[in-house]
This record gives C-alpha cells, structure tokens and sequence, in this order.
C-alpha cells in the first residue's frame, strides 16, 4: 500500500444518452432489423444495449442506397462543399467529445484518460484534416483531375472503434466517395453515435452507412459486387481471406493488418525515456495496438537495468474501472481475447520464458489482464513471434546493432518499430534498414492526421492518414 | 546443348541464310546463340534439362529456349533475395547511373533486337523508356515523400522504399517495350524481381544488356517458359513481395495467381485491359511495389 | 547507472574524470520529459486522496520571503503564519520551514523558538553567487551561526555552464563543510542550466559533493520550478540512492502557486520515487503564495463551500 492511495476518480456517465436498442444507420436513417444482440461493457460484462446484426439483404439496401448517394448527390457536389460538411462533423465531434470518450471506454474497455485525450481528438483532428483535402484533390499528386472510385466498404475492428471509423469515413468522403461502414462486433457503439453527428451535420442521406454485425456482415460487404473499394483493419487472418475474395474483380483494396514490431533499446539510451517508450508501447490500450511494441529488444549491456526500471515503472500502473481518470490500463474488450491472451502468455510459459506481473488487484467481473512482461524470450519462442494484442511483452536481448536489424526484421510482419538511442547517425542508419511502414525513434505510439500509417509485408498494404491516405480512395 | 533436337530441325534460318549462294565453296556455318535462363547475373540452363522450340514468325526454328521449372523459380528468388539489400541500399544516383547504363546497351544492340523482328521504332521507344526511369531514380522519393507537418514536436518524415522482391509475368506483346517497362520500374525504384517471359530470344538478348550494364547479379531474374507452370510457386513463394500480373493475357490465370498472393498479403498488380504501352506510364508503375515509412523523431534541446 | 560501476571517489579526482562521469550519464529526452511530467499532471485527485495531499503539502512548504524589502515586523509575521497556517482550525499543521536571507535569521530563530519548524536561509551570495568562495563561505557560517539550521545555496552556474564542474564540486563541498550540522540544499537555478541534460548533470554534482537537498531554483530567475525539471531531479535522487545508498531530498521552489500545482509535484513523487519521498524530511516546496491556496481548499474540502481570501491572512 502506497501512503498517497487515489481515491476514485470516475467520470461521470450521466452525459451518455444510451437507448435500449439501435438498428442500422442506412440512408441517413436508422432502421429496425431482425437480428438482435446485446453489446455489453467488458470491464463489468453489463449490458449496454441492443443492436442490429446485419443480414445480406442490409447489406445489400446499405450499398444501394450509398450507390444512389454516390451518383446523384456526393459524387457531382463540388469539393468545397464536401469539405464544408466533413469540417461540421470534426467540430461536433469535438463538441461532443467527453460523450463521445465515455461511451468508448465503457464500450470498449479503455481507460478514459485515453479515449478522452487521444481517441476521440484524434478523431475530429483527422475529419478536420481531410476536409481541407476535398476540395484540393488535384493538388494532392494523384493527377490533374483524381476522381473518386465510387462506393467504399470498410470494416474496423475493435481496438479503436472512432479513430478507426475516422481513418477510414474522412478520407473517403474527402475524396468523393460513399461509403458502408461496418464496426466491430464488440464496439458498435460509437460508430452508431456517430451515425447520429451525420444526421446532425445534415450529411445527405447514404453518404455515409453503418452497418453492425460480426465477420458475416463484414463478408457481405466485402463481397458484394457494387462495392469499389475495401477497406479494412484487422487481423491478418482476415486479411488473408479479404485478399483472395478480391481477386480477379477490380475492387481497389487496403489492408491494414497485425503486427509484431520490435522495440530496440541501445545501451546509449535515454533509459527513463525509453521506458516510458516502453511502457506505451505495449501498455497502452492494454496492448490492443496493431503497432504496438510486443518485442522489447534491448542491448545485453544495459538489459538488467532497464529491465529493474521497467518493472518499478510496470509496478506503478493502475489497472481497473475504465472510467477512473487515473487508470491507466482498462479492461481487455472481450471474453474471446482474454482467452487468446492467456493462451499465449501459457505457451510463454510452458516455452521457459520467465513471466513477470507486477502485484496488482483486477476486478471480479469483466475481462482483464494484468501488465506482464516475459525476459528470456528468444526468437523461437511464439510469444515472440505471434501477435498476443494484449498487454504482454517478450523482451529479448541483442548485442550488436546488426543483430538488432536483424531481429527486429525476423518476422513476417512489418507495421511499426521503435528505436532509442542518443546517437543521431545511428537512428538514422537503422531506421533505414528496419522494414516497417511506421519507425518511432526515441518515442512511440505516437499518431497524427497528416502522417501516413501502414505496413509492410503481411502487415497488409496501403496507407491511412496524410496526402498518402488519399490515394486508396482516388482512381489512378 | 540446349537439346538433341537440335539438328533435327528441318528448316532453320541460319539453313536458309547459309542457302544463298554467294561463296558456295566457302559457306561459313554461323555460330548460334545457346538461350538459356538468367539468374544472379549467370546464364544457367534449366535445373530439368529442358527446353522449347522456339519459331520466328514464319515458323522457322531460331532456337530451343530453356524451359524454366519451379525450382529454376526457387533459385531466382534466392538470387533475387540476395541481391535485395544492396539494390536496394545503393545511392538512388548509382541505380540511376545503372539504368542509364541499361539504356545505353540497349542502344548498342539495337541492329540485333531488329534482328529478332522486333520494329525499330520499338527498340527505340524501349530505350527511351529506360532512360524515363534513369531519371526516375533519384526523383520518385522527392515526388513521394516529404515532411508530414505533425501536431506536435516531431520531425516527420516519409519515403518511399522499395517492396522487395517482385515477380513479373511479361506481356507477350509488344515483347521488347513490353519487357522494358515492367521491369525498369521495379528495378529503379530498388526492387528486385523475377521476370517469367516466353519470348526467350527477347528476353535472353536483353538478359544480355542487363548482364553488360552494371547491374548486379540477381537483380533482374529471367525465367522462360510458361507462367501458368511457373507462375504460381512464384505468387505463393512466401519470400516474394509483389506480383506484377500487368502483361497476363490469360485472366483465370492471373485470379489463380491474385489469389495466391493473397496467402503472405503480396502487392498485386493486376492485368490492364487494354493497356497503352507506349503512353506515359505515370507513377503507378513504380507505386505499385513501393511501400511509404514514415520516422518520427522528437525535437527538443 | 554507470554510477554503479564507477568508484564515485574516482569520478570526483579530477576536472577529466567528473566531465567524463557526468557526460556518461544516460541523456534525457526533452520531449519524453516533458510528455511524461504532463501524463502525471493528468491524475486526478479526489477526496480523501486531495485531503491527506493538501496536508502533507502544507507540511512541506519553506514558507519563503527572500525582498530587499524584508523588515523585522514582516518575517515575524511570517514566522507567526508558518507556526498556524489557519488560525481558525487547530488542526492544520504547521509548515516544515522559514526560508529568509541571512540579515533576517537572528529574527527568524527568535519567532520561530521551541516550534519544531526549521529555519533555513540562502547564502553563498544568493541569487546569483557571483562572489569570492571566501564570502559564500563566511555568509554560510554566519547564518549558521545565526540560527539556520537549513543552508540553501546557490552554484556557479557561469563555472558550470563553462564546464569547470570540479570549481564547482569544491565550492558545494566548501559549503557543506562551512555548514556544520546544518542540512545543506543546493540550488541549481535550472532556469539557467536550461537542458535537463544539465540539470541531469548538476543534480548529481551537487549529491557528489555532500548537498543534503537538491533544489530547482532562486525564485529570481524565469522560468523557475517545472514539473518536468523536477522530474529529471526525483529520477537523479533515486537513482543516486541506487548508486550510493545515501538519500537526497528535492526542493522545487519558484512558480508554485496552487494547490493544483502542488498535487501534481506530490503525484510524480509517488510515481517517481515512492513513499519514501513523501516526507518533508525529503521533500519541500519553495513557496509564498501557495500556502494561501491550500489552506482555501483545505476549508472547501471541509466545509463543501468555495473559499474566500479575506478569511486568510496576508503575510
């Protein structure tokens, strides 16, 4: 026991409006469907509400009617005033902000702080953003005059229910297209919520559509064959499966996939800092990060030392009530995904690597995973190798910044990495080799509207955010 | 040899040439051109042992052209796997001086690509397309890339990087120019690739300038024979990168291909209907095995 | 640290071997710094939380006055403040000290007799210790004598900025030495060191060379205490405990004015170095107007109503 214990600090829900049951946002309007499931709270398995699961038939009336929207309404509307409606939806985004952040992280499971400062900003930022693009699409590199490939099918997943409807709507719309938009079975909510900002925002009916339900729905999408675009974050299971349904038609598509990206500590680091890169880049979101840095390389010499600071660090990590201002790690958001996590922190174990948690209380009900760490990991083990997409991290050690290269190269995904050292050339000579699409050096995690995301590899393909984002939704 | 048949051939061009009669006591038999592979910068017979006949275009044999197999398609991707990291990590300015280097030896064979019944004017646009991309190299990361103005203290930058190893199916038409803009692209950009063509005289000829040129072995990869045979353990190979299935006439064949990409999430480009090879390619050649990686640093004192 | 491998009274021999010790300790991020400070200044608290914290704050504040205009009459006043912060409430504690120039001590040690509340007071030609070793240390002494039984110094941050660091390790030994039994804390002035790279630095000078405390800054200069400094200076001291076994506290002084403010240095405490800092025995604040603010909150705590300045006295 600390002698300063925090006293709970939870933000109020009182400015949530939820109802008892949502149906599908189609053609600016919401309709009943047949297909009911509840959606619940993972951090204390309540249940939030209902919502519609889409069938084919939904599926199909969403794209039409985003066909319909496309022809007579989006697509002949001159970019300024696309741009205008996309910057009413980032101010009421904003203005609807603590809303907004609430219903994530009940939804969602994630600690508040973060879907109040980072999430849900991000998310207006990044609507703000691209409607300063709509209407200046022949400046943005693509061709005199780039034209919008008709109707967009998106699939989000779970890990960041806005931001990621966010990364994919903005740019869309900003480049003239419609789209039908499916959030992940676990976290309709927001999307849903958002629904409501586009009538709000007086969005002309079919812009934009949202259709919720799990991996069928999600395949009814893909599939169908009014659709131009796919666009989709997930695993790369999916990923696989989204890329031989699209063979042979001329759907464009991009993949936004798993990764396993590898977190390299140089002995000359600024070894606080770097901790504190360490720490975010596992910890936060509880680790439901696709770039999130699973792989701590750290060189043999300063190994033990970082590893006494991160676990005094690791010890001063608050894990519960998402909603408490000062929790720092949340709830895992299904029961599904804990069980896939203590799947493969046991394989850790029973591999012989040395599992670490710092002593911390998780609550009785929901879903939840305390921050672990797992030293004595090598390159064979699968903890290593395997995307875990939670708070667990494999460290291993390097001795040579080749070996760390390597390494940090030895796997088939490509997202993200990281790199810490003072020394200027060296960043420089290692970001160069590292093949992944994000590399954060002395920092992590860190996002912006302007500044292209994506992967190498099997980390799927194309980029979201900045000038780059615009080309998956532009003809060329 | 490239095969016993070699003799048996009943009407080959050199035995028509070889038919005038100019010198009729002294007819000096010509000395013909073994096609064979190119791989890692060396001009191996297929590992089956076999090969094709290969015709001009009025039926006369010209050649028995090696006939690649999978396993010809497995060492092409070591080779081209090997060659990636200094292909790939040169200078832009060195590929370019490289490329240019292409265009030059292209320029020096044109009597002998016109030989092969491939129209000047093609070899010309040929050689001028490479000296397109020569251009390119040192460019494209300019055209690309650049700083993305974050909101925060961060130096942003992105560049374009090469995917890595790309497998290329050739269009059979126009053979030459065809040949020339899927590989220069891929190559100026730091990609190295394996290029299955069934023009073998083409293709062999120009293996030959590329062998001639300062490329290092391993880089352009030559395979011919057939992409429905070898085609498919490349697009499933799990060490290539991208498919280029922009001269696949067969359509089932590229959706076969298409999908085994999908298995390791390989950039795809797909056939193109219709494709106007002599127009300006615009950047999507070079794009479509590109990857954009964004660094970002803190700025602080 | 390097600390660890390094016989600390090697590293201390020569002006090389302090450069080549200090230079080898890990750099600091500004921008993580500074990201790290504003994450802790995002917790919230609450309630009983914020009752013990504004406690616990009021018992670590130097209650300062450091003016040319200093009288008499004034540090009495002071002094009567510090004893009974809220003489309306009996159980508010008193503060852990007096910090004053060293003409004011004798005053100071009057007012302050049989209270507990220590007495501190800067010396070594505070503000700017632009002046002969030979005066720093006979100011020092006197105000020793005087009474004080807390020495805040200042460094030569000119000999320091020019990279003379062992001048400068000498001159906080000298002091330290001249301090007897006082508790010697030694101000850094990080305005003026500017990068945490030297505040790093300086800080583990200053704990080489015997300082008892080691404190951000005069109040004089811009900007004064920072979160994010204080955060390089409790990574230092807890590293320094690592490296040695012996404890140093930290002072931010300057610049904090809220209860606010306030809660946030104790947050990063507890995050940085834990319990055993959260004790005015090694932790303070240099402060004047802060003490006003956490006596009003400490009433709206109690009473649920918003405060008024005019029920708290001006000293």
């Amino acid at each position: 026991m600390s002698a300063f214990e925090y006293a709970p600090a939870p933000e109020s829900r009182s400015i949530v409006n939820l109802q008892s049951s949502y149906g599908l946002f189609i053609d600016g309007e919401f309709v009943d469907g047949d297909d009911r499931r509840k959606t619940i709270s993972p951090a204390t398995e309540e249940v939030l509400a209902e919502v519609t699961w889409a069938g084919t038939a939904d599926v199909d009336r969403a794209v039409k009617a985003a066909r319909r929207a496309y022809t007579k309404v989006w697509g002949p509307m001159p970019g300024a005033e696309r741009a205008k409606y996309l910057f009413r939806i980032a101010r009421i985004i904003a203005e609807r902000s603590r809303e907004l952040a609430v219903l994530e992280s009940l939804n969602n499971g994630k600690p508040i702080k973060e879907s109040r400062d980072v999430d849900v900003p991000l998310a207006s930022a990044h609507f703000f953003y691209y409607a300063g693009w709509a209407d200046k699409l022949p400046y943005a590199g693509f061709g005199a005059d780039p034209r919008p490939l008709g109707v967009a099918g998106q699939v989000i997943p779970w890990n960041f229910p806005l931001l990621m409807l966010a990364w994919k709507i903005a740019p869309a719309l900003a480049a003239g297209n419609t789209v039908v938009l499916k959030p992940a079975e676990t976290t309709p909510l927001t999307a849903l919520l958002f629904a409501e900002i586009c009538q709000q925002a007086d969005l002309p009916p079919g812009v934009v559509n949202i259709v919720t339900g799990a991996g069928e729905t999600g395949a009814a999408i893909v599939n169908h064959p009014d659709v131009d675009k796919v666009a989709f974050t997930g695993s790369t299971e999916v990923g696989r499966i989204i890329a031989r349904a699209v063979a042979g038609t001329s759907k464009k598509v991009t993949l936004e996939l798993g990764g396993k990206a590898a977190n390299i500590v140089f002995e000359d680091a600024a070894i606080d800092q770097a901790v504190e890169g360490i720490v975010n880049g596992i910890f936060f979101n509880q680790g439901h990060v696709c770039c999130a840095g699973s792989r701590l390389l750290v060189q043999e010499s300063v190994a033990d030392q970082l590893l006494e600071s991160l676990k005094r660090r690791m010890a001063t990590l608050r894990v519960g009530d998402p909603l408490d201002k000062n929790t720092d790690i949340g709830a895992i958001n299904s029961a599904e995904q804990l069980s896939r996590i203590k799947t493969l922190a046991d394989v850790g174990e029973g591999e012989g690597a040395d599992r670490w948690s710092p002593p911390c209380q998780l609550p009785d009900r929901g879903f939840w995973f305390a921050p672990t760490i797992f030293t004595g990991v090598s390159q064979a083990h699968r903890i290593a190798r395997e995307e875990i997409f939670g708070p667990v991290l494999s460290v291993l050690t390097f001795r040579t910044p080749a070996e760390a290269v390597e390494k940090a190269n030895n796997t088939p995904y490509g997202l993200s990495a990281g790199i810490w050292t003072e020394k200027g050339s060296r960043i420089l000579a290692i970001a160069d080799q590292l093949r992944a699409g994000v590399v954060w050096a002395n920092t992590f995690n860190k996002f912006d509207p302007t500044s292209p995301f994506g992967g190498y590899k099997e980390s799927g393909y194309g980029r979201e955010g900045g000038r780059h984002g615009l080309e998956a939704y532009l003809a060329q | 040899m490239p095969s016993k048949k070699k003799d048996s051939a009943p009407k080959s061009a050199e035995a028509a040439a070889a038919a005038v009669p100019e010198e009729p006591q002294r007819t000096r038999l010509a000395v013909r051109k073994t096609y064979k592979l190119y791989v890692g910068g060396a001009f191996p017979r297929s590992e089956s042992g076999r090969t094709y006949v290969v015709a001009d275009s009025k039926g006369n044999f010209v050649a028995n052209a090696a006939q690649a197999s999978r396993k010809d398609a497995r060492d092409a991707v070591l080779a081209a796997r090997a060659a990636f990291g200094k292909w790939s990590g040169a200078t832009a300015y060195n590929r370019g001086q490289v490329v240019y280097r292409v265009a030059e030896m292209l320029e020096s064979r044109r009597d002998e690509f016109v030989s092969l019944e491939v129209p000047a004017a093609e070899v010309d646009a040929a050689v001028d397309r490479l000296v397109w991309y020569a251009g390119w190299t040192d460019k494209i990361a300019q055209v690309l890339g650049g700083a993305n103005p974050v909101a925060g203290p961060y130096f942003n930058l992105s560049s374009p990087e090469p995917s890595g190893i790309v497998a290329i199916v050739a269009p059979r038409k126009p053979t030459l120019l065809g040949l020339v803009s899927v590989i220069a692209p891929v190559i100026a950009t730091g990609n190295t690739c394996i290029v299955i063509s069934d023009a073998p005289r083409v293709a062999i000829t120009l293996a030959e300038v590329l062998a001639t040129s300062d490329l290092p072995g391993g880089v352009v990869n030559i395979l011919t024979g057939s992409a429905a045979e070898i085609g498919p353990w490349l697009a499933s190979h799990a060490d290539v990168n991208g498919v280029d299935l922009t001269g696949l006439a067969d359509a089932k064949l590229a959706v076969t291909l298409e999908q085994a990409a999908a298995e390791t999430l390989k950039r795809v480009r797909r056939p193109a209907a219709a494709l106007d090879w002599s127009g300006d390619p615009g950047l999507v050649p070079m794009t479509a095995f590109l990857e954009t990686k964004t660094v970002w640093h803190p700025k602080g004192l | 640290m390097t600390a660890t491998m390094t016989p600390l009274s090697e590293v201390t021999r020569s002006d090389a071997a302090l450069r080549m010790f200090l230079h080898g300790l890990p750099g600091v991020d500004q921008v993580g710094a500074q990201a790290r400070a504003a994450a802790l200044g995002t917790r919230s608290i609450k309630t009983t939380a914020k009752a013990w914290a504004i406690d616990l704050s009021i018992r670590m504040v130097d209650l300062t006055t450091l003016e040319g205009a200093d009288t008499p009459g004034k540090v009495r006043a002071l002094c009567a403040k510090a004893r009974q912060p809220d003489p309306s409430d009996p159980g508010c504690p008193p503060v852990a000290a007096i910090c004053v120039y060293p003409a004011m001590v004798p005053v100071a040690a009057e007012a302050l007799r049989g209270s507990g509340i220590h007495l501190a007071s800067v010396a070594t030609a505070f503000p700017s210790g632009q002046a002969p070793l030979s005066v720093k240390l006979d100011d020092t002494r006197a105000a020793v004598a005087a009474g004080a039984d807390e020495i805040d110094m200042v460094i030569s941050r000119g000999a320091f900025l020019a990279g003379r660091y062992l001048e400068v390790f000498e001159e906080i030994a000298a002091v330290k030495e001249a301090c007897g039994d006082a508790h010697l804390k030694v101000i850094l002035e990080t305005g003026e060191l500017v990068t945490y790279d030297n505040v790093r630095r300086a800080s583990w000078l200053a704990m080489l060379a015997g300082g008892d405390f080691i404190k951000t800054s005069t109040g004089k200069v811009q900007p004064a205490a920072t979160l994010p400094v204080t955060l390089i200076m409790l990574e230092a001291v807890r590293d320094f405990l690592a490296a040695t076994g012996r404890k140093v506290g930290v002072k931010p002084a300057g610049g904090i004015r809220t209860t606010k403010d306030a809660i946030k240095y104790l947050v990063m405490v507890n995050e940085t170095v834990g319990d055993g800092w959260l004790d005015p025995d090694w932790f303070r604040f240099g402060a004047s107007t802060l003490l006003n603010d956490l006596l009003m909150q400490r009433t709206k705590l109690a009473t649920g109503h918003y405060a008024g300045p005019d029920y708290f006295t001006l000293d």
